[in-house]
């Protein structure tokens, strides 16, 4: 019943995503005539380099999306503190860095942090030793660059899991006689993990596939997945190469998801609105 | 016991300040910098001026860009809107199995890595010799907004009483008759809300225009990213300013079609 007008938006899922996707699969198998072979996953792990590339890419996706849970949380929790209507507003303001690509956000950190920027001009004004600092081009750049695109998402998939969560928990937890650092600690914190979890995931698997913000904020030390994928194709001309590479993201992206679904169930995913 | 439940309040109303200046911040200087009179990203801007906003006007490479941009964002939110309306009232209003598992399936180009589908579509297009090719853009970029209007098209019909429908349809009215008289009018705020974020979402792409540009042919965001390989320039300050301004908009348009909904579903 009602099924025909599903066709037409699932024909072209299929023609121009899934197709193509799994087409993607198949290429990384392809060396040379005949059959399918694992040369490209051997040689990529043969050079240290990508080994490198992969441990990085990684471990910087691990790190901003620690930063931005460490700074999203309290302001999503302050959020479902103060008056509704004020938090829809705030909500509302934070919802433009999130909706705004994030060419422009990378790019007003690269006028913010350059060595002539606004953040050095103040240093430097303020009379602060050793201004102006070298903030760009390094970790430090692309850490605060990435950070940056995934706490506006962290703090609006908080918000709407603290939304749900009942504030009565935490003054039955007061009136029999837990301090308000406790009753966060041991009714509060616990009901939001799943919520935590769930933006983690999607933060992490966001951070995994960036590109523009290493390649404009950091040093060839940060390379990350994403760069070398263009670079097998647009300067090497590597298909396969980068289509194994390709696939190492998306099994990355796998590995997260599943990892989500044993811990924390993936039906929970869409249980926050987001 | 109260007073330490209002210091922990107090103290978290200051973190939250910070964090929420750290992601104002950055936006605001930027525009802020846009109406420079100065080359140089000093801040304040020592003087007012609307000379970055002349330059991009006047330039033919952004012009076309611009517009670019404009016509790929229009076809592709056409056909994301066309696919998703259809897609999202079978999977509001149908009954057969696996629904939980198709809408999943077609939420997956939002959840995949950007770079991911972009790579398999230039894979797939490049043999048919449609890099360069607007249309490759655009059948691209309407896969990416499909599950952005289908998200937003499957919560407004949810909020569509079912009876009228069926109520229609105990009067005798066709299943087209229903959708073009009494469907597709309660939904028009969430059908345009759609179309608003399928627009800014292509107009924003970067990965799938980045694979499937030329240098001829470029979106404003390759414009912007080539422009960036080598050098910080004013302009792009001015191009930055008026995307955050479209984000702007369309979030105000959002809103307005949200209250205008609830309107719809209380008379």
């Amino acid at each position: 019943m009602l099924l025909l007008p599903l066709l037409p938006a699932l024909i072209a899922l299929v023609v121009f995503f899934v197709y193509p996707v799994a087409m993607l699969l198949v290429r990384s198998l392809e060396h040379g005539p005949g059959g399918i072979t694992l040369y490209w996953y051997e040689y990529l792990f043969r050079q240290p380099v990508y080994i490198r590339i992969l441990i990085n890419t990684v471990r910087i996706s691990i790190e901003a999306t620690a930063i931005a849970l460490v700074l999203g949380y309290p302001l999503a929790y302050f959020l479902t503190r103060i008056r509704p209507t004020l938090a829809a507003l705030l909500a509302a303001i934070i919802s433009v860095p999130y909706f705004t690509s994030a060419l422009v956000r990378t790019y007003a950190w690269i006028v913010l942090l350059g060595s002539g920027g606004v953040v050095n001009q103040s240093l430097v004004a303020l009379g602060i030793p050793g201004a102006p600092f070298q903030l760009m081009y390094s970790e430090t750049g692309v850490l605060i660059g990435l950070s940056y695109i995934l706490l506006p998402f962290m703090v609006l998939l908080l918000f709407s899991v603290m939304n749900g969560i009942d504030l009565r928990l935490m003054q039955a937890a007061a009136s029999i006689g837990a301090s308000p650092l406790r009753a966060f600690v041991r009714v509060y914190f616990p009901l939001t993990l799943p919520g935590v979890a769930a933006g983690c995931l999607l933060a992490f698997i966001q951070a995994l596939g960036s590109y523009i913000t290493p390649a404009l904020m950091g040093s060839l030390r940060e390379t990350m997945l994403a760069s070398v994928i263009q670079q097998n194709i647009d300067k090497l001309d590597q298909w396969s190469l980068a289509a194994a590479l390709a696939v190492m993201l998306l099994a990355f992206t796998a590995l997260a998801f599943a990892l989500f679904n044993r811990l924390i169930g993936l039906e929970r995913l869409f249980e926050a609105k987001w | 016991m109260r007073r330490g439940l209002g210091e922990s309040i107090a103290g978290l109303g200051a973190v939250a300040t910070v964090v929420l200046t750290f992601l104002l911040l950055p936006m605001v200087i930027i525009a802020a910098l846009s109406f420079s009179d100065s080359a140089y990203t000093t801040f304040p801007p020592p003087a007012l001026s609307l000379r970055w906003y002349a330059a991009i006007a006047q330039s033919v490479s952004w012009r076309s860009s611009f517009l670019v941009s404009v016509a790929i964002a229009s076809g592709s939110t056409v056909l994301a809107l066309a696919l998703g309306l259809g897609a999202a009232l079978a999977l509001t209003r149908g009954h057969f199995g696996f629904k939980k598992l198709i809408y999943t399936l077609m939420l997956a180009p939002l959840i995949l890595p950007g770079i991911i589908t972009a790579l398999a579509l230039y894979f797939f297009f490049a043999p048919l010799r449609m890099v360069g090719s607007p249309l490759a853009i655009v059948l691209g970029h309407a896969v990416l907004a499909l599950p952005i209007a289908l998200i937003i098209l499957c919560a407004t019909i949810q909020g569509v009483d079912e009876r009228l429908e069926q109520a229609a349809a105990s009067l005798g009215a066709s299943r087209t008759v229903i959708l073009r008289r009494i469907t597709l009018p309660l939904i028009m705020p969430g059908l345009l809300s759609a179309a608003v974020f399928s627009f800014l979402s292509s107009f924003d792409e970067f990965f799938v225009a980045l694979f499937l540009s030329t240098p001829t042919f470029q979106t404003l965001p390759i414009r912007i990213w080539s422009t960036l390989q080598y050098q910080i320039e004013p302009s792009v300050t001015a191009i930055s300013t008026v995307l955050i301004g479209m984000t702007v908009g369309a979030l105000v348009i959002s809103q307005l079609m949200k209250a205008a909904s609830a309107r719809i579903s209380t008379s």
